[in-house]
């Protein structure tokens, strides 16, 4: 299926959950936020979070600004 | 330490030392902007919210990894965003990766040209943060009436600019600065417009408690000894304001006794 992952789009495998996800992206490590359909999912619940095909997701950090 | 002495800047019912507040934008890299940060003595250093980029390096430092939310206050911004909707999604995002953070700067922009704030955008941003128990420093136009609205829609600091972000125009209108003090009843800081030592000291002359800068030491030419220079600025115009100026005078007043002259 295809999801949406800051704008671009992705082919993922239609069984991933959001962690199957961002452990693929290399994302687990750094202090980051997920958006998942513009609501944002706690860090505690990445494992139970099913994906549907369409999902917009964001996943933002902090970086330089004033 | 006398009673005169400063107690330092209160913010969301913490107390900091320092009552210069920093960005960490335009930096050459994070070694540079943690050496002005130090050099700086700011406690409190903003942060913008943006996508991760999913090609990075995952072995690369991050701007939180290097600049450490255990040793300083992280203050999220956001900046960047035109609408309240916008504003208020980023500040839920910044708590969630913050781990529950409350603290953040408000800032709500009308047009790309002057990053003149939007303030019927802040306004509605404001009231929705404060609903949702953010503790929320908004950055604002020099307006009295809107600053005192914001302070009633519960703000822990409004911060009016001195003049557009990152012109470096210094303090415009010391008058509504001053008219935004006297009603004032949380800390009002000044956010944007500083281009050098001397804007930051009048600030604090004028009686703000305390100044938010980014561009002015960022883009310095030696941007850490700018930031020392800055720590000494708004540290001397705060001790100027305790101290209380003397009054201005048309004519001189002799400073050596007329008794006892010889001649």
């Amino acid at each position: 299926m295809e999801v949406i992952i800051n704008g671009d789009q992705h082919l993922i495998d239609s069984s991933n959950s959001l962690m199957d996800l961002l452990v693929s992206l290399e994302m687990t490590q750094g202090q980051i936020a997920v958006e998942l359909n513009g609501e944002i999912i706690p860090k505690s619940t990445f494992e139970q979070q099913q994906l549907s095909d369409g999902d917009k997701i964001e996943i933002v950090q902090a970086i330089g600004g004033g | 330490m006398n009673q005169h002495e400063d107690t330092g800047l209160q913010v969301a019912g913490n107390t900091y030392r320092s009552r210069l507040i920093i960005g960490s934008g335009k930096y050459k890299d994070f070694d540079e902007n943690l050496a002005a940060l130090k050099a700086s003595g700011a406690e409190i250093i903003t942060v913008a919210i943006r996508r991760v980029n999913l090609g990075q390096n995952a072995d690369e430092p991050s701007l939180l990894e290097v600049i450490s939310p255990e040793k300083y206050t992280i203050l999220p911004n956001t900046a960047g965003c035109y609408t309240a909707e916008d504003a208020v999604r980023t500040c839920r995002m910044a708590r969630e990766i913050l781990e529950g953070h409350k603290l953040v700067k408000l800032e709500v922009l009308g047009d790309q040209k002057t990053l003149y704030p939007n303030v019927t955008e802040t306004l509605k941003a404001a009231e929705e943060l404060v609903k949702e128990d953010f503790d929320v420093m908004v950055y604002t136009s020099d307006d009295p009436l809107v600053a005192k609205r914001l302070e009633e829609i519960g703000c822990v600091a409004v911060m009016p600019l001195g003049a557009p972000i990152g012109s470096g125009l210094g303090i415009r209108n010391p008058y509504n600065i001053r008219l935004i003090l006297e009603n004032a009843n949380v800390p009002i800081i000044v956010d944007a417009g500083v281009g050098t030592a001397s804007d930051a000291s009048i600030a604090m002359e004028l009686g703000c408690d305390g100044v938010l800068m980014n561009t002015a030491i960022a883009e310095a030419k030696q941007p850490v000894l700018m930031a020392s220079a800055m720590q000494k600025a708004v540290e001397s115009g705060r001790k100027a304001f305790l101290a209380g100026r003397m009054p201005h005078r048309l004519y001189a007043s002799a400073s050596s006794p007329i008794d006892g002259s010889f001649f």
